[in-house]
């Protein structure tokens, strides 16, 4: 995939900006998040790694396997994972199950639509059976706004999936958590967390009967479809400069990229999804088998101008 | 120039400080914590703003208050009734001014 944002040369090099303090990883890292494939029922027009059902790639056993070596290993508390679908991998309920007898803390991130194919259906009953944490995409509270990012049907389709999660206790703070995330419909920045948090709350009790623990706001990277639809709107230069001019120095200390490490389907190792999607692995090049024949070091990370999606406003990581 | 109106003039907006630094700084104060949350929250805020600047019809604030609203969580939906409210305040206030005529045309007709 084209890494568009380096058209971008009115922005500094990332890099160039970032504190040297916080250009490397920290001594001990928390999240091995692991992205078992591309392979969507969806094609959400922000996604950055442009996931889709014509997608083909997909984690193997293999690969899986050395992650929860490689989680041991290096001392993670959290396994996070993303996709594409991550139901669509056929080996995730495998994984959860044996990550479970490691790992107390299972986050998966999913677009609850899903659940509503053939062969896919029992997942919420299997997620809230091991503990699994869910991070659910829900990119406002209206069908009009959600549909337009996400297809058309898909936000009440979403609605009927959290109504059957509340069901099974997620979201009423009794041990099985779900969280919205939220992203903005375009070119724009993300709300503040909070307010946007409780106007999420009051619209979906009233109109839907849903609740939720908590409502995450990210702002949509500069990368993939995402990034093709600013070039094509002619909005890209304006975009990254808004990006850039709303930099948030507090937000460098937070960037995930610093505590965690991200696993593409193939067994290549990045420093974040972003990165994946822009295909920079971390230095050194090593792949998720060579990480599991050696303990953990801290590592410099590798920066973009995509970056720039990360510490804007409140931060977004 | 080809036009009065100029996007790129909104980025130059602070230039007006550069002959008046007092009178530009008490503005970015007293500016700064009008839109603060108050008994008002700032989302409300931004959306009154939208409404008056097509009031006042500055397309460098209908720019920056569209963008404003939507970054606060609002919708178009919202944006478009503050506009038919600007729209009905501007309309009822040309035909409020009617009654004036009629006034005149009592006072001066037979």
């Amino acid at each position: 995939m084209e890494n568009l944002c380096e058209e971008v040369k009115s922005l500094p090099p990332f890099q160039e900006v970032c504190p040297e303090a916080y250009q490397y990883t920290v001594e001990k890292p928390s999240v091995l998040q692991i992205n078992v494939g591309r392979k969507c029922n969806l094609a959400c027009r922000h996604c950055h790694l442009e996931c889709g059902p014509n997608r083909r790639e997909i984690m193997g056993r293999d690969v899986l396997e050395v992650c929860l070596r490689v989680y041991q290993r290096h001392g993670y508390d959290t396994i996070d994972i993303t996709g594409g679908a991550p139901e669509m991998c056929p080996d995730l309920k495998w994984f959860i199950q044996e990550a479970k007898k490691l790992c107390s803390h299972i986050i998966v991130r999913s677009n609850g639509v899903i659940w509503l194919e053939p062969g896919y259906e029992d997942f919420p009953e299997f997620f809230a059976n091991h503990g699994v944490e869910l991070f659910l995409s829900l990119p406002y509270y209206r069908a009009k706004e959600a549909d337009r990012q996400r297809g058309e049907g898909t936000f009440h389709r979403e609605i009927a999936c959290i109504q059957r999660i509340n069901g099974l206790g997620y979201g009423k703070g009794e041990g099985l958590t779900l969280n919205l995330v939220y992203n903005p419909n375009g070119a724009l920045l993300p709300p503040p967390q909070e307010a946007m948090e409780q106007e999420y709350k009051e619209r979906l009790s009233r109109d839907f009967g849903i609740c939720f623990d908590h409502l995450y706001c990210i702002t949509n990277n500069p990368m993939g479809r995402f990034s093709q639809f600013l070039k094509r709107n002619g909005n890209l230069e304006k975009y990254m400069q808004k990006l850039y001019q709303a930099l948030n120095p507090a937000a460098f200390e937070g960037m995930m990229c610093r505590s965690q490490i991200s696993v593409g389907y193939d067994g290549r190792v990045y420093d974040c999804d972003f990165n994946q999607a822009g295909e920079l692995p971390i230095a050194g090049r090593k792949s998720i088998f060579d990480l599991a024949e050696e303990d953990y070091s801290p590592r410099h990370i590798v920066f973009g101008r995509h970056c720039y999606g990360c510490t804007a406003g409140a931060g977004s990581s | 120039m080809n036009t009065y109106y100029n996007p790129e003039d909104l980025a130059k907006f602070s230039t007006m400080g550069e002959e008046a630094p007092k009178l530009w700084e008490s503005f970015m104060n007293y500016y700064g914590q009008v839109f603060a949350d108050g008994a008002l929250s700032a989302k409300e805020k931004s959306l009154i703003a939208f409404a008056v600047a097509l009031t006042v019809q500055c397309p460098y604030c209908i720019d920056s208050y569209t963008n404003d609203y939507l970054e606060k969580g609002g919708n178009e939906e919202e944006l478009t009734e503050a506009a038919h409210v600007a729209c009905a305040i501007r309309g009822g206030a040309s035909l409020v001014h009617g009654v004036q005529m009629k006034n005149i045309v009592k006072d001066q007709m037979f």
